[in-house]
């Protein structure tokens, strides 16, 4: 006589009880005396709101008159954006192949697994804080940030695609007796092809948001005129950068997520 | 003449997938190639192109040694052997005629290949084959718009472009419905006649290998065990390349060898 079953569990995410219940005790423990031990000198925050309350103050209304230097700071953010984006990409192209376990040699997809890996790891503020020391003020450095940035994006989400590829296709050019680099321009690209334009138009807007940060440690475009506004006090001039800023990559947001969808 | 000797293929440490297997291919013939799964039939099929490498043994196409080539020589061997696949592998996103071309791209430069700059002797070629197998109007139509069967034409015409030597065909009709599937075998049928090419095929469907081809070949288990014309492949026969499994094959080996 077999035994009915009526009830059941779901296993334990960790299923040794001694290793579970001593990990949630560590971590709590780790959250409590983090709590405990942070200095958080609430004199201080008070002191805070009274400033920010007088930055604030000094920022309504929004002051548009110097709109001359907004919208050149913006057209030189835009430059930058656009220059590094297609830098960028041009670059991340064969960076991507190189990336792919299964069109790269061994050897060679550790070296492009180690590019990307080198563009990633550092943030785009540190990365734009040693390109103006090395070629100094100015959207030159800014560029040449967002190509390293775009190259850690692009490459990295290109060469995963490359990885899902319906490889018959490219069984089918070896077959054929097809070279290399044709067997690639016909059984790998049309098949990223999809993939690659919406990279590069999500990579196009994602860079126009970086540059106003980098410009702020002194790689041009909008986030210098910000930067300047703040040095010299100008709370209402930087609210109104702040707005346009702000609406600026709403409307690049919105209609780079209509473009990507429409050929999704 | 296609002649396959002592032809050996091991995945890593394993019992190999193809044992000592001698094969003749002579003359203008249709030869189908029966067995389980698992028998090696299609990697038979792959060694001879090269997609996969053997292990050992010789195979010979009109007189070139293919299990040695390297590179270009390679290349140019493959040039010679067209292959239809089971699942087509047509490049879905471009058209019909980008997709025949690319059974040229081995006589073609890299450069010409992606301007698309293609000979017009390619051309004229693409449009008759097209239209012997009656897909010539989607020329300009994306593969993956066609149907299987259409699709399936796609991939033969592309393999008819390399003017190969010889024609190997891995289950071509395994994706596709009955009705389609006896069409696009009578289609091999007839195009070898026509082109006077050797045909190879794997094949699943014993009634059609019967119907459309004038030779079995029967594997099992890595080794061939029948090799005649479809007259003499009776119930019996037909018991012993289907019956039992891989599985079963391995023990009885471990039995000899004990």
């Amino acid at each position: 006589m077999s035994e009915t079953h009526d009830t059941w569990r779901k296993p334990p995410f960790i299923s040794n009880p001694v290793i579970r219940w001593a990990v949630y005790l560590v971590a709590l423990a780790y959250f409590l005396w983090v709590g405990a031990t942070m200095p958080i000198d609430w004199g201080r925050v008070a002191e805070g709101f009274a400033r920010a309350g007088r930055i604030f103050g000094g920022a309504f209304p929004p002051s548009f008159e110097r709109s001359g230097l907004l919208i050149d700071g913006f057209l030189e953010s835009l430059k930058i954006a656009v220059l590094a984006t297609a830098g960028g990409v041009l670059l991340s192209i064969p960076i991507a192949f190189m990336a792919a376990r299964n069109v790269a040699p061994l050897p060679i997809y550790y070296f492009g697994r180690f590019v990307i890996i080198l563009a990633r790891s550092f943030h785009p503020v540190i990365v734009a804080i040693v390109f103006v020391k090395a070629v100094g003020f100015g959207p030159f450095a800014g560029m040449l940030t967002l190509v390293v940035y775009s190259i850690g994006f692009v490459a990295k989400m290109l060469a995963e695609r490359i990885e899902e590829i319906d490889f018959g296709q490219v069984e089918a050019m070896r077959a054929a007796g097809a070279p290399f680099l044709s067997t690639i321009f016909y059984a790998i690209f049309p098949q990223i092809m999809p993939r690659q334009i919406g990279l590069t138009i999500y990579q196009l807007d994602s860079n126009l948001r970086a540059s106003a940060v980098v410009g702020i440690v002194g790689a041009g475009g909008i986030g210098a005129t910000l930067a300047n506004a703040f040095g010299r006090y100008d709370y209402d001039f930087a609210l109104a950068i702040t707005i346009v800023i702000v609406g600026v990559i709403l409307v690049s947001e919105g209609l780079s997520g209509q473009i990507r969808k429409r050929i999704a | 003449m296609l002649e396959i000797k002592d032809l050996v293929k091991r995945y890593g440490g394993g019992d190999p997938v193809l044992k000592n297997l001698d094969l003749t291919i002579e003359g203008e013939s249709v030869v189908s190639i029966i067995g389980s799964s698992g028998a090696g039939k299609s990697t038979l099929l792959r060694c001879i192109n090269r997609l996969v490498e053997p292990t050992s043994g010789s195979i010979e196409l009109n007189g070139t040694e293919l299990t040695r080539l390297r590179g270009r020589n390679l290349r140019a061997a493959r040039r010679k052997i067209g292959m239809v696949f089971q699942g087509f592998n047509l490049v879905d996103r471009l058209t019909v005629m980008e997709n025949v071309q690319s059974g040229r791209l081995g006589y073609i430069s890299t450069w010409a290949a992606i301007l698309r700059r293609y000979p017009k002797e390619d051309i004229r070629r693409a449009y008759e084959l097209m239209e012997r197998v009656g897909i010539a109007h989607y020329a300009n139509t994306r593969a993956d718009q066609l149907s299987g069967g259409e699709r399936q034409r796609v991939g033969v015409v592309r393999a008819l472009m390399q003017n190969p030597d010889i024609l190997l065909a891995d289950e071509p009709t395994a994706s596709l419905d009955p009705k389609t599937s006896e069409q696009i075998m009578g289609l091999l049928r007839d195009l070898a006649g026509e082109l006077k090419l050797p045909v190879l095929i794997n094949i699943h469907n014993v009634a059609e290998a019967k119907e459309y081809t004038d030779r079995i070949v029967g594997m099992r288990y890595g080794r061939i065990i029948f090799d005649h014309k479809p007259a003499r492949l009776d119930q019996e026969e037909m018991d012993r390349i289907y019956s039992g499994s891989p599985h079963a094959d391995r023990n009885e080996n471990l039995r000899e060898a004990s």
